[in-house]
């Protein structure tokens, strides 16, 4: 219970709380100017912290294995053709 | 291309991002982890389609994306994050408040259009460039960028604005 309250105290809970310590601040001088660059920067902030916590736990197992199996891909008849058209995209323009 | 160690290790090297790509658009930690495990199959299985020394993210990226899409017309999104699963996902729980703040922003990501989202995802957090995202999306440049504008607005009237402020239902008065 200890070890889980220390390690608690994670980038997300550290960027929320700039973010909010910035707008309290912001309320309390009333300033108006670059307020909305400021709003979308804490909303870029908010995004990445969302996101790279997910980036930070790594390749779970079952995706590293999953992929270390799979020596001979075969298609798997389960899918259906959802992904068809992502397939023909080569990720270029 | 044949499917080589190295491009095995570029393919488990794109996973994180995948996943947080899935989780950022579905909202729920299980679906996402399923989504990124059918995108894998997928393009293990088609890997003689993609051409080498293009862009494998880009390209994985398309397949989850097409992937989500199909599976988002049949089902919608019947299952909300009520439970909290998303935040079960995360190894790191955010403290109390900072978690209310969290479920904010989570919350109004997800009443952004889905068009919008994904954009502003892209773009705002995997760090793709208008193009890529684009060519992820089938969409013309200018459309990202205009639906990108639209999702930014959208949220900041959703968290900052006066009146407009969303609630998060539940998790606020619990001890």
């Amino acid at each position: 219970m200890k070890l889980q309250r220390l390690n608690s105290r994670g980038s997300v809970e550290q960027v929320m709380k700039d973010v909010k310590s910035q707008a309290s601040k912001n309320a309390a001088t009333g300033k108006q100017s670059g307020l909305n660059a400021e709003i979308q920067s804490r909303i870029g902030h908010q995004l990445r912290a969302m996101y790279d916590d997910v980036v930070r736990q790594g390749v779970p197992d079952r995706f590293a294995e999953l992929i270390r199996k799979l020596d001979v891909p075969e298609p798997s008849p389960q899918l259906g053709n959802a992904g068809d058209a992502a397939i023909k995209n080569d990720g270029r323009e | 291309m044949p499917l080589t160690d190295s491009l095995r290790d570029d393919i488990l090297a794109s996973v994180p991002s995948l996943r947080a790509f899935a989780i950022s658009l579905s909202g729920n930690g299980d679906r996402a982890d399923d989504l990124v495990q059918e995108t894998l199959l997928r393009a293990l299985a088609n890997i003689d389609s993609f051409q080498p020394g293009s862009n494998l993210p880009a390209w994985l990226f398309t397949i989850l994306r097409n992937l989500f899409r199909s599976d988002y017309r049949k089902r919608r999104r019947e299952v909300e994050d009520a439970d909290g699963s998303y935040a079960k996902t995360l190894k790191t729980q955010p403290a109390q408040n900072a978690h209310l703040e969290f479920e904010e922003f989570r919350a109004a990501l997800d009443k952004l259009p889905q068009d919008q989202r994904e954009a502003l995802i892209l773009v705002g957090a995997s760090g793709f460039s208008y193009e890529d995202a684009a060519a992820i999306c089938g969409c013309a440049v200018g459309t990202i960028k205009s639906r990108v504008n639209r999702a930014r607005s959208k949220l900041s009237a959703l968290l900052y604005v006066e009146g407009a402020k969303i609630s998060v239902p539940m998790k606020r008065f619990a001890p």
